[in-house]
């Protein structure tokens, strides 16, 4: 039972690691926490669905060295996302914006939610109530009384 | 409504991802492709280190001479740069391009013996030590290549080793049509 406790508090102990070396992060924990919510939303460009704070790719190094960078320098969150975007497009947003060509990303879900939500309200209203039950007849009641008397 | 037509409905939605996937497969479509914004518009800041000894540091002035220029990133380390080097050789030498190399995260002198080694195709070769550059060219990796036109416009953005077909098909015109 210790065993179990021990290997399960273990279990929740272990955090998922980041990328993130000591020697990157800034002195500035403020700073330093901003450039982790940056990071986290920041894609890695050749790992597909990485954060840039997840990768270990040497472009996803960089990337952070640069949001650090444009922190320091005094840019606000927008700034540095801009940054990147100038340099990487909309890809290195893990949310990607609402615009012409994404509209169907953002919309495709809750339409297709109002759409069957719809239908099945249809459907549900459509189906006839079910008929209450016809009474036994006179025969039938005896013959349950038959099987049933004791 | 005609409940008959209820069971054409898988048949339909199976047409249409065979549709997709046919699409997908026959008109060159990669999903992990990550383009580039770099495209049409003017080349981002070269400033770098020369690669070799006594050459002075690349400047923007190298992608606005007028004619177009092949920017190449490139790394000893890296094995597509060797596949799609001796392209770059022959671009040098049989058609006369004006390339532009820059060694992304090499050690200058492992580059240098590299292109030693194979031959050095780059008119102007310089060292992108700590990749920062390499950022602001939009860099995910090496080798990339660029086309920039005499403006200093950049016109096509290669991600990955170029082909016999790229040159064929792109380097080729765009060096003759650019001039």
């Amino acid at each position: 039972m210790r065993t179990v406790a021990v290997l399960l508090a273990t279990l929740l102990l272990a955090w998922p690691a980041l990328a993130v070396e000591p020697s990157e992060m800034l002195q500035d924990p403020s700073l330093e926490s901003r450039a982790r919510d940056i990071g986290r939303s920041l894609r890695c460009v050749v790992c597909q669905n990485q954060s840039i704070d997840d990768s270990n790719a040497e472009v996803a190094r960089d990337m952070r060295r640069a949001v650090r960078e444009r922190l320091t320098a005094g840019d606000d969150d927008q700034k540095v996302f801009a940054y990147m975007v100038a340099r990487y497009g909309d890809y290195v947003l893990l949310k990607p914006p609402f615009k012409a060509g994404t509209w169907a990303l953002w919309l495709g879900g809750p339409l297709v939610l109002i759409v069957a939500g719809g239908l099945l309200l249809m459907a549900a209203r459509r189906r006839k109530p079910i008929p209450p039950p016809v009474p036994l007849s006179d025969e039938e009641q005896r013959r349950l009384d038959a099987l049933l008397k004791p | 409504m005609n409940r008959r037509l209820l069971f054409l409905l898988p048949l339909a939605t199976l047409a249409l991802m065979a549709g997709f996937f046919a699409w997908s497969l026959l008109a060159g479509r990669d999903p992990a492709s990550i383009g580039s914004v770099l495209v049409g518009r003017p080349a981002p800041r070269l400033e770098v280190k020369a690669l070799r000894d006594d050459e002075p540091p690349l400047t923007d002035a190298l992608l606005r001479t007028g004619k177009p220029t092949i920017v190449n990133f490139f790394a000893s380390w890296c094995t597509p740069c060797l596949a799609e080097h001796p392209l770059f050789t022959r671009l040098a030498t049989r058609d006369g391009a004006v390339i532009v190399g820059v060694a992304w995260k090499n050690k200058p002198p492992e580059a240098r013996a590299w292109l030693k080694r194979l031959g050095d195709p780059y008119k102007f070769a310089g060292a992108d030590l700590d990749g920062r550059t390499g950022l602001d060219w939009g860099l995910s990796g090496v080798p990339e290549t660029y086309l920039v036109d005499g403006q200093g416009i950049v016109r096509r953005h290669f991600r990955g080793p170029i082909t016999e077909r790229d040159v064929n098909e792109t380097i080729l015109p765009f060096l003759k049509g650019a001039k």
